[in-house]
């Protein structure tokens, strides 16, 4: 690898750590003027940063906004990159596509739009229902968009129960193991994910993208 | 905006001070050292041969309080400023001679020995909110003789912060100066930028005690900062009224700049203490009580009337153990420190009286003080618009909307103080995946921790080799031929 195209990479990391959108699309552009595979400038280049900063978080020397950050400047970065991707027809492999959804009755949202972000950053294809959903609409949603995996949110002990509602749902109607639920929140347990039969939980939001990684088969 | 807080209206003090030239009248000052009365009477001040008691005429008070520095500094081991006394600066130091130390395992008091102080002075060094070492615990492992000068020693070996420290009497004050001066490389270099200042305490009520006046009459010479610590006792060595101790406090203040100034004019003196009511049931001094913090607050703010620097003794407990009542004393009395612009308020990491230290409190301790930092920060206005400016266009109105914003990531560090791992925040499952600990389990991981990242500081060979043998040969004159053993602190 040459010099300046290490360096490029590097900056690229960089410009995720600082969570700067601004110079990763700038970087990003400047990476499809140099002819670099657009795939390569993601993985060698992006994800690096992003990867580094979730280790941070996790060692708690990074704080949330920093996290937050480098997930949008991740997303911003790769809104770049996608048409080259599908221009050259290799459309970017995607770790897998995820619905994301607060239970209906609960209207708490702030760690499910962080799992969201941090999915996104680390290459699923993501989308957040946003809160307030009601099981059958969250299972049409990810059979429409052919999801394997369904985040489920619920900070309140009463509206947790919702979980195992949805998951007894997708049990009926035989949708799983073909799409599996992760559940979190505040009072989610990992006893309580094993009662519901729940197919993982996780802390927080880096946890949630290793888990999530596990449950899709590629960790 | 700053806040303030202030117990006491002009007018009161006012009459404070008007009171207090009264008491330096009458019933005067007793002064117990020879060379003090010497000074005094050389002013023309009335002193009776036969109690000692010295009548100081407001003059001579004042004349004092012309020539006493407004403003000066403590210097860390390399030169650096890192102690401002003077104006609304703020800054802690640990408690000074304890004489036991807590067990963090079998929480006996054990009494306190050469390695005691190595390992307070070992954590208080990577505490960023001590601003200062104190000579922290009494080594009963050395002979009473050196013990002053053997507490300096092993602070000016373990150290590069600025030491607040002490000597019980005249003979070790002149070997502490010495040793400074040795340290330094020369007198001249002690005074011009002092690693060190001294506490030397008046005896309640009204009384300058011949070691108390003399050490001050030497630190003043030497130009090494002297830094008054008044204990009156409200109920017991001074009236019961707040207002009649804090003018007790003022007069003796007040005796002591004079003697300090006519001994070398210009020489830095702090005006301090460590007031306290006189508990009535148990005839205890309760440093943890909330009278106790608003004597000093309201000193002060006398000594602030004056243009004076300032030190208190706040943050401490009176509790034997590191639980909630000496988080809960230690944490309120160093905020009112903070909010009352103390300079340096000394105290933290001790128990019981002022009598027993602790590793473990003083990390705790530290978050307290972080606290009151963070409070006297104040609210601040960072951005131009105050909230509208945060409402652009990507507000999509979910909570997690300012988290992606850039100014989040750039201010949340000065809008938050971000405690250490002794302040527990997590959910309850990571608490208990950590072992279900509380904040004294906590204090013991954080204490191993920077015990075992400990570094000693890199001094000169030869500026080693003069302090060792300085007091190598204190000891020796002591009667004993070897200091302790100690540990080569990596």
């Amino acid at each position: 690898m040459s010099d300046e195209l290490e360096k490029l990479y590097k900056d690229m990391a960089q410009s995720i750590i600082d969570g700067d959108s601004d110079v990763s699309v700038e970087l990003a552009k400047k990476s499809i003027e140099l002819n670099i595979p657009p795939l390569d400038a993601i993985t060698k280049g992006f994800v690096v940063g992003v990867n580094y900063i979730g280790d941070q978080f996790g060692a708690g020397e990074a704080f949330l906004p920093e996290l937050v950050m480098a997930g949008e400047a991740m997303k911003a970065a790769v809104a770049v990159l996608e048409p080259e991707l599908l221009k050259l027809g290799s459309a970017r492999e995607t770790m897998g596509r995820v619905v994301l959804a607060t239970v209906e009755g609960d209207i708490h949202e702030i760690g499910k739009t962080l799992v969201g972000t941090m999915l996104s950053a680390s290459g699923f294809e993501v989308t957040d229902m946003g809160v307030d959903q009601p099981a059958e609409k969250i299972i049409g949603k990810a059979l429409e968009i052919d999801a394997q995996l369904i985040g489920l949110s619920a900070l309140l002990t009463t509206t947790m129960v919702r979980q195992r509602e949805l998951i007894e749902e997708m049990d009926k109607e035989n949708l799983r193991p073909r799409i599996k639920v992760m559940v979190g929140g505040a009072p989610i347990t990992r006893d309580w994910a094993t009662k519901i039969n729940a197919d993982g939980t996780s802390e927080d939001a880096v946890g949630a993208v290793q888990l999530a990684k596990r449950l899709v088969g590629k960790a | 905006m700053r806040p303030k807080l202030t117990l006491l209206s002009d007018e009161i003090i006012a009459r404070i001070l008007a009171e207090a030239y009264e008491l330096l009248l009458r019933p005067g000052i007793k002064i117990q050292n020879e060379e003090a009365r010497d000074l005094l009477r050389r002013e023309g001040v009335a002193i009776n041969p036969e109690t000692h008691v010295a009548q100081i005429p407001a003059s001579l008070v004042q004349r004092a309080l012309e020539s006493v520095p407004r403003e000066f500094f403590l210097y860390d081991l390399h030169g650096n400023p890192a102690v401002q006394y003077g104006g609304d600066a703020v800054h802690f130091d640990p408690g000074s001679s304890g004489i036991t130390m807590l067990n963090p395992e079998t929480l006996e008091h054990e009494t306190t020995e050469t390695e005691h102080l190595i390992r307070l002075l070992k954590v208080a060094e990577q505490i960023p909110q001590y601003d200062a070492q104190s000579t922290a615990v009494i080594c009963h492992d050395v002979p009473k003789e050196i013990q002053d000068s053997y507490r300096l020693y092993l602070a000016l070996l373990y150290s590069k912060k600025p030491i607040v420290t002490g000597a019980f009497t005249n003979q070790t004050v002149r070997e502490m100066i010495e040793m400074l001066a040795l340290f330094a490389g020369s007198p001249e270099a002690a005074r011009e930028k002092p690693r060190a200042i001294f506490d030397v305490c008046p005896a309640p009520p009204l009384i300058w005690s011949n070691f108390g006046a003399g050490n001050l009459i030497q630190l003043a010479r030497s130009g090494i900062p002297a830094e008054i610590v008044s204990v009156p006792l409200a109920g017991a060595a001074s009236p019961v009224t707040m207002l009649g101790t804090v003018t007790q406090h003022t007069a003796e203040c007040l005796a002591g700049i004079t003697i300090h100034q006519l001994a070398q004019p210009g020489s830095p003196i702090v005006w301090g203490g460590a007031a306290a009511i006189f508990d009535m049931k148990k005839g205890a001094t309760p440093m943890g009580a909330i009278e106790t913090a608003m004597l000093d607050c309201s000193y002060a703010q006398v000594a602030k009337t004056l243009g004076m620097p300032t030190h208190t003794y706040l943050g401490a407990t009176d509790s034997k153990l590191v639980d909630a009542q000496a988080g809960l004393e230690s944490g309120i009395t160093a905020m009112v420190g903070a909010l009352s612009g103390i300079n340096m308020i000394s105290g933290s990491g001790m128990l019981d009286f002022l009598a027993c230290h602790s590793a473990e409190k003083l990390v705790i301790d530290a978050e307290g003080i972080a606290m009151a930092k963070r409070m006297i920060g104040g609210v601040k206005q960072h951005t131009d618009t105050l909230a509208t400016g945060f409402y652009d266009d990507k507000i999509n109105f979910k909570g997690g909307d300012f988290l992606k914003q850039k100014i989040t990531m750039q201010l949340f560090r000065e809008e938050q103080h971000l405690p250490s791992d002794v302040i527990d925040r997590n959910s309850t499952r990571q608490w208990k995946a950590s072992g279900s600990l509380d904040a004294f389990g906590r204090a013991k991981l954080r204490v191993k921790e920077l015990l075992a990242s400990y570094r000693r500081p890199e001094l000169d060979s030869d500026q080693m080799a003069r302090l060792h043998s300085y007091m190598l040969d204190l000891a020796k004159k002591a009667g004993v031929e070897e200091l302790p053993r100690l540990d080569d602190g990596k």
